[in-house]
């Protein structure tokens, strides 16, 4: 198992832009059955990192650890450090709403509420009490469905139900409704693995143009996407972290034979 | 021969029938099973239900019509009886003017004029009948004869009669025996045939290429069916009794006066006398007692249940809701009338205690008492369905809500809740619909006085309290005191009706929501 935990860096760790989240020994532990093995891993600013692997391989369990998603699950336990910037965000001192309202998620299987499309985007806002006016309320949800590329779609049925949305369609809402709080960085499960080639092409745009203001980390089973989307990608294989670096390094001269294996589509 | 031992014969005539069809199927085919279309056993079930499903058919038809048929018997052997011994005894009395009308004349008149008198004079002759069948040879024929008192003689072997009877009445009980008699050949014969020729023509039918399998398959099917309608026909057979007995009702007493009226007084005393003593029957104190009671049990059950079914669904850990809530649905499995002891000994006076100390009059039966200890019966019903409900929310959406920073009461309160809301409802509903039909409870904590009254510290009664009280008196059936019942009945059954057709309509609604 020692040598299999050694992660490959590339460019010796020459990075470009700051580091916005990072990752030290984290472990992860379902009951007895361990899901993570000392897994580092740096998330840079404004950049979009692709967490890709096999089914199992605990892509998903890391990226629920970066807001503590896992929290919800009772038997789930987390070990090593999370930092964002520089605070630990399993520190008993971190204020976990806070967390996640500059962590957000968006997952897998799109999941508006049941509610008119926009109460959806205003949720955020409102449990947080960001704005006091109707009017400022309105901005927030303009804007948040503006910059999710869904506002000119939807901007006469603002009162309709959420649900009653195209998948693709939905998939942004919920973009839109984790932007509304002004997260940091988005992490997303998968968000386009339900979707057709037409609106994952629309997702996929919207990532790229996020980036400029928020740090995103996407985990996926399409490695087309990891590299069209992604700047940098980090290959998980059997709750280890496998290999990390640029994303068309990764896709081109992997170092370890197993994100070859992968990437050639050998196993997976 | 009795209907028990007729079933047991076809019994084993099916079983005989199965044995021998399974025979025939594997000799046909010199023992190659494989050859058969069906294996062996379909083919003895397939002989067995032809041979014992026509004669069953058979069985049920005639002895349900058996008393029908009896009864219009009796009826115009009767009618014939009275009127040829009244003719007989007017002719022997002819001319004499001032005679009084002979005791038999009376009672043909009686007979053909009261309803009650015939469904009296047909109990007795049953049980003449029976008598007479237990008499021997000669003590029946001087009976026929009339050169033996009836009452007497029956008396003998053991059956015992109110009052001598007229000859007509022994008439018609021979008569009756005899086509009982009869009847029980009908159904010997027509079984027995039945039987037999089921079993010969299925026999004979049985061969490799026949598919036995389909056609058991066939059988089977229409057995689901019978079950089902069974289930059905019952409802709209109760359905019905409880509507003719109310339209009588009706015809006895105003609709302005049952429906409109703010009086519950039936008056025991002047049951059924003339025009004026009727009583009142005004319905609204009953439903305003029920409905008022409901809404109190509601407000106990309704936090108390809903903050028990979110913690369970949502705070509890699986251990304390694996031992927490069978605990709590053991409530539900304790009988109202314990309920109704706890309201009557513990709570009933508690109330008044406690109203007592801080100077106010609560009566030990009371709204409030009743309404508070039916609001405990009804908690598992909320808590246990909503519990469900809260369940069934996805957990993508409580990971949307969570995700975007939001705490978990935030979460239950702005998403779950109104996501589970439909459901939920459906389960108040259902829950009202219990505590309206509640009786025991009501008995003892609210006590039988029909008052139409505000104050949740009175006495009031409910509409199935007073159907208990109505239908437990000793008074005539057909009187407007006992068929208020019934009218009281179907009231109810429309309001719980409406209200469970309501909830399943939300329950469904919700139902489609995340597919």
């Amino acid at each position: 198992m020692q040598d299999t935990n050694q992660t490959f860096k590339a460019d010796s760790d020459v990075r470009s832009n700051p580091i916005k989240m990072s990752g030290e020994k984290v472990t992860v532990h379902y009951g007895a059955k361990q899901a993570l093995f000392d897994v580092d891993l740096k998330i840079e600013e404004n950049q979009v990192t692709s967490l890709i692997g096999p089914s199992g391989c605990g892509k998903s369990t890391f990226l629920r650890c970066l807001n503590r998603m896992n929290d919800t699950i009772d038997i789930c336990r987390v070990g090593g450090t999370i930092k964002l910037d520089s605070t630990d965000i399993y520190n008993p001192d971190v204020d976990v709403v806070e967390l996640r309202a500059r962590v957000g998620m968006v997952f897998q299987k799109a999941n508006p509420f049941p509610k008119s499309i926009f109460e959806n985007v205003a949720y955020g806002p409102r449990i947080h009490g960001l704005c006091r006016t109707k009017a400022e309320m309105d901005e927030i949800v303009v804007t948040s469905l503006q910059k999710a590329g869904l506002f000119e779609e939807i901007k006469d049925r603002l009162d309709e139900p959420g649900t009653g949305l195209s998948g693709g369609q939905q998939q942004r809402l919920c973009i839109a409704r984790a932007i509304a709080v002004s997260p940091e960085v988005i992490l997303m499960d998968e968000p386009c693995s339900a979707l057709d080639p037409i609106a994952t092409a629309k997702v996929e745009e919207l990532i790229d143009e996020l980036r400029e203001n928020y740090t995103i980390v996407i985990v996926t089973h399409s490695m087309q996407q990891a590299a069209r989307v992604s700047q940098r990608t980090a290959f998980f294989h059997m709750g280890n972290l496998v290999e990390e670096g640029p994303t068309d390094q990764i896709f081109t001269n992997p170092v370890d034979q197993r994100t070859q294996d992968y990437i050639t589509g050998r196993f997976g | 021969m009795s209907p028990l031992w007729l079933l047991a014969a076809i019994v084993v005539f099916a079983l005989i029938g199965a044995a021998l069809g399974r025979n025939r199927a594997v000799s046909c085919v010199n023992g190659n099973i494989a050859e058969l279309h069906s294996r062996p056993g379909y083919y003895g079930s397939y002989v067995m239900i032809w041979t014992a499903l026509p004669a069953i058919f058979f069985m049920v038809a005639v002895l349900m019509a058996q008393p029908f048929f009896n009864s219009s018997i009796i009826d115009s052997e009767l009618r014939a009886g009275y009127s040829q011994s009244c003719d007989r005894e007017m002719a022997r009395t002819n001319g004499d003017a001032d005679a009084k009308l002979p005791a038999i004349c009376a009672d043909k008149e009686q007979y053909e004029t009261l309803d009650t008198r015939r469904a009296l004079m047909k109990s007795v002759v049953e049980s003449v009948a029976v008598g007479v069948s237990l008499l021997d040879k000669a003590t029946a024929d001087k009976l026929h004869n009339g050169l033996v008192a009836v009452r007497p003689t029956l008396k003998e072997v053991g059956v015992a009669l109110a009052e001598d009877v007229p000859t007509p009445v022994v008439d018609a009980a021979n008569k009756l025996n005899e086509a009982k008699k009869t009847g029980d050949y009908i159904l010997l014969g027509g079984v027995g045939l039945l039987l037999i020729i089921g079993l010969v023509l299925s026999y004979l039918r049985v061969s490799p290429r026949l598919r036995a399998r389909n056609l058991v398959e066939t059988n089977i099917k229409v057995a689901l069916v019978l079950a089902s309608s069974i289930a059905i026909l019952t409802t709209v057979g109760i359905v019905m009794s409880m509507l003719f007995e109310a339209i009588h009702f009706f015809n006895k007493v105003s609709l302005s006066n049952f429906f409109l009226g703010t009086q519950w007084d039936p008056r025991f005393t002047s049951a059924g006398r003339a025009g004026g003593g009727e009583g009142s029957f005004g319905l609204l104190p009953l439903i305003w007692g029920t409905l008022y009671i409901s809404l109190v049990a509601l407000l106990v059950a309704v936090p108390i249940g809903m903050f028990a079914a979110i913690y369970m669904a949502e705070y509890a850990s699986n251990t304390v809701r694996a031992i927490a809530k069978p605990l709590l649905e053991i409530l539900a499995g304790i009988p109202t009338i314990v309920y109704g002891f706890f309201a009557l000994v513990t709570v009933g006076p508690f109330l008044r205690d406690t109203g007592a100390a801080i100077g106010l009059d609560i009566s030990a039966n009371s709204v409030l008492t009743a309404g508070c200890v039916m609001g405990i019966m009804l908690i598992p019903f909320i808590s246990s369905l909503s519990d469900d409900i809260i369940t069934a929310v996805p957990q993508s959406l409580r990971d949307g809500s969570l995700g975007l920073g939001a705490t978990k009461s935030e979460t239950i309160k702005k998403v779950i809740l109104p996501a589970a809301l439909p459901g939920i409802v459906g389960s108040i509903l259902l829950a009202a619909s219990r505590a309206i039909g509640e009786t025991m409870i009501v008995v003892m904590a609210a006590g039988i006085a029909a008052n139409l009254t505000l104050n949740p510290f009175e006495a009031v009664t409910t509409v199935t309290v007073k159907i208990v009280s109505q239908l437990t008196g000793d008074l005539e059936f057909n009187s407007p005191q006992t068929l208020v019942a019934f009218a009281l009945g179907i009231t109810l059954f429309v309001i719980t009706l409406g209200l469970n057709i309501f909830a399943l309509h939300i329950v469904r609604k919700y139902r489609e929501q995340y597919d």
